[in-house]
């Protein structure tokens, strides 16, 4: 008896020791956060650094810049952002894969502002499933913004392209109401998210679009466009163009002898382009064109003693080597961090992904990135971040702001 | 004449890369399992490449548009009409192997720098096309298959991941071991001989119209079912999927890899996988500059590819215990 008394002791202090391994263990991965340690909160992102798009690579070097200019300041809630932004060369084939690695092998707590329509389609439903805040994505779509009961976990950042259209297609009715409208817009889903915004914005009076010509990424200019459009009889122009087709539109104006009240979308409006425009087109081309911006443009003179502008341009200058502070992609990268910032700040000290969602759904903030004015809200109800803009006109050389702040909301 | 008996020591390489390729899975993450599923897509589509271009010597640069083909055909019949993608991506090859065979028949009055502009047409056609045809296509928003799962009792045992990874390199396996058996025999001599010297391979009877346009089918084919398994794996698909670049890469990957021998496509496919993800960690966005890099150094200094400097390391290895043993040259 003793014998087995013995085995049965000496079998228990192993089992028992392995028992309170694997507790500890267990109890580890059930309590801890991913991505959260008591001095860091780790994010992951993609942006196409390489590729057809990498232009856009630079909002994710400002948005890096920014965070380093927090955690130099403290951190949040104590904690240091780390970024683990990766190049997905614009693939959704490669995103799915980086954001994977990101969420199983780095353990990302949440995923920002991960760059393209399509690329951001293609980890949606991932990140849903996994339940995996997939936070201010950069694109302009409306899915973003109308699908969130199907997709809980998942938000935008960007004015979308309807809320944009809808105030042009509001702007009109209310100053032109006898207004013919040609509508110059890109076939894919950033062209005719703008159509349908148009005639949501005009309302009743959609049917003064007397002519909508589109055109491919693949055409070589859009000068036929521009001519059947001119032929409609037209006196107003939306451009709805990504920057190329959007230049080549405006230095047609100014060689056909149609002036048009032109309206642009601001995808194609910062000032390196507009000048590019007047450079083909003369200055005619461009003179009174209408748009609009919600983030601030850094290179307009009026803004430039706004705290806004000065804290980008010192926070550029210490943390943001080899970024041009001119470039509207690198302020909108900033902006876009301040709002996760925020978001991190109001989720509180004891973080959690589902405290992180909510603390995204109930934000009114005056980021100093946006427009003087334009308010960034949310709640459980309204998805859609940004829905203000500023109208601004061509005048001289530089965007001139005109009337006040408007809302896609009312 | 003995040529499709298969050599011991093949066998021996086969069993050994499959017994590798069957155990890795329970050795990595499942995230890793998920990038190996890529590249045996990837070398699927470069093994239709090596078929084409390493054994028939017709250069394409439109791979990328079959591949598109496949994995818009696989998503149509999923998300439309609610097929099995199992299903999906066989008849997504056949059709592949029709639309294949037809530019191959257009190929057949084109030859070198002409034929890979033909073909390049090809591949920048595809994404205007698939936007034009929004209904069937979902336009540039593209459209979102369900999350892959391994069918029936198995989907307790594999996850996703790991159930896209054996798919992928179980289809592999038969591809390669399908095309080796057919490379060895008449079909691939004849190949071979037109690639070499077309008017003395037409008087030894061989038809340069069949075996050109059998060539571009079966390559076509092989594109389109990797095609497939890239939309499954992504579970999406968009033009953005297919890019441009695609067909280059495809090329570039197979040229790293070595058109010269199969293994060079597994290789080739490896590299179009990991090597962006590599570069990254060295600088961002440089991908593509050590993309071309590695495409210059490769062809100086190995220019039969990264398989081609394997096997000549191998053999100057070898070669002293064969001494005497004549060279097996004349396959």
């Amino acid at each position: 008896m003793t014998d087995i008394r013995r085995l049965v002791v000496r079998a228990t202090v192993p089992i028992v020791a392995l028992a309170m391994v694997a507790g500890s263990f267990s109890s580890v991965s059930a309590d801890a956060e991913p991505g959260v340690t008591p001095t860091e909160v780790l994010l992951g992102g993609t942006h196409p650094y390489s590729g057809p798009a990498s232009a856009y690579g630079v909002i994710g070097k400002s948005i890096a810049a920014y965070f380093a200019y927090v955690n130099d300041k403290g951190g949040v809630n104590g904690r240091k952002i780390t970024y683990k932004d990766q190049d997905d060369a614009y693939n959704p084939a490669q995103t799915v894969q980086l954001v994977k690695g990101l969420v199983e092998q780095d353990k990302v707590f949440a995923l920002f502002n991960t760059l393209g329509t399509a690329c951001n389609l293609s980890i949606r439903q991932y990140l849903n499933d996994q339940k995996i805040p997939q936070l201010f994505v950069s694109t302009g779509a409306t899915t973003w913004g109308t699908d969130y009961a199907k997709y809980p976990w998942t938000l935008g950042f960007n004015l979308d392209y309807q809320a944009e259209a809808i105030i042009f297609g509001k702007s009109i009715a209310a100053h032109q109401p006898n207004a013919k409208i040609a509508v110059l817009y890109q076939n894919d889903d950033f062209g005719q998210d703008y159509l349908t915004g148009l005639k949501k914005g005009l309302g009743a009076k959609a049917s003064q679009i007397v002519k909508a010509a589109s055109y491919e990424v693949t055409d070589p200019d859009v000068r036929s466009q521009m001519a059947a459009l001119q032929g409609s009889g037209a006196d107003t122009l939306l451009i709805a163009a990504t920057p190329k087709f959007a230049i080549g539109a405006m230095a047609t104006l100014g060689q056909l002898s149609w002036k048009p009240t032109t309206y642009l979308t601001n995808v194609s409006a910062s000032q390196t382009m507009m000048a590019a425009a007047s450079k083909s087109g003369g200055d005619a081309a461009t003179e009174g064109i209408i748009s609009d911006f919600y983030t601030m443009d850094p290179t307009n003179a009026e803004l430039q003693n706004t705290p806004g502008i000065k804290l980008y341009k010192e926070i550029l200058a210490k943390y943001g080597q080899g970024l041009d502070p001119n470039n509207g992609f690198v302020l909108y990268g900033m902006a876009a961090a301040y709002t996760m910032v925020d978001a991190l700040q109001k989720a509180g000290k004891d973080l959690t992904r589902e405290k992180l969602m909510d603390a995204s759904l109930h934000l009114t903030e005056k980021n100093p990135f946006l427009w003087p004015g334009v308010e960034l809200t949310t709640s459980p109800t309204d998805h859609f971040t940004i829905r203000e803009e500023q109208l601004v006109k061509y005048d001289k050389g530089a965007w001139v702001p005109t009337g006040s702040i408007l809302d896609a909301r009312k | 004449m003995t040529a499709t008996r298969v050599p011991v020591v093949n066998i021996i390489y086969f069993a050994l890369a499959a017994l590798v390729v069957a155990v890795v899975p329970w050795l990595l993450p499942a995230y890793i399992s998920f990038e190996l599923a890529y590249a045996g897509a990837y070398a699927i589509a470069i093994l239709g490449l090596l078929i084409l271009t390493g054994c028939n010597g017709q250069i394409s640069l439109g791979h990328g548009a079959f591949m598109a083909i496949g994995g818009y055909g696989v998503a149509i019949a999923v998300t439309r009409a609610g097929w099995p993608p199992e299903a999906a991506m066989l008849v997504a090859a056949v059709v592949c192997a029709v639309f294949g065979a037809l530019v191959g028949i257009v190929a057949l009055r084109l030859s070198g720098a002409y034929l890979a502009l033909a073909t390049f047409a090809l591949a920048v056609s595809v994404a205007p096309l698939l936007k034009r045809f929004k209904d069937w296509t979902g336009g540039a928003q593209g459209l979102t298959l369900p999350t892959a799962h391994a069918p029936g009792p198995l989907a307790g045992v594999l996850d996703s991941e790991r159930w896209l990874y054996y798919e992928t390199w179980l289809l592999a396996g038969v591809l390669f071991a399908l095309s080796w058996f057919a490379l060895q025999g008449r079909l691939g001599r004849a190949l071979r001989a037109l690639r070499d010297n077309e008017i003395a391979a037409v008087s030894f009877g061989i038809n340069p119209y069949f075996y050109k346009s059998l060539a571009f089918a079966w390559s076509a084919a092989y594109a389109g079912i990797a095609g497939a398994l890239i939309a499954s794996a992504t579970a999406y698909v968009s033009p953005d999927t297919y890019a441009l670049q695609l067909s280059i890469t495809l090329l570039i990957g197979g040229v790293l890899g070595g058109l010269g021998s199969m293994w060079g496509a597994v290789i080739g496919g490896l590299v179009v996988e990991f090597l962006p993800l590599w570069t990254q960690a060295i600088s961002q966005g440089a991908s593509s500059m050590i993309y071309g890099i590695s495409l210059i150094v490769v062809m100086i200094a190995m220019p039969g590819g990264i398989a081609g400097a394997i096997q000549r390391v191998v053999h100057t290895i070898i070669r002293p215990r064969r001494r005497g043993t004549p060279e097996r040259l004349q396959s």
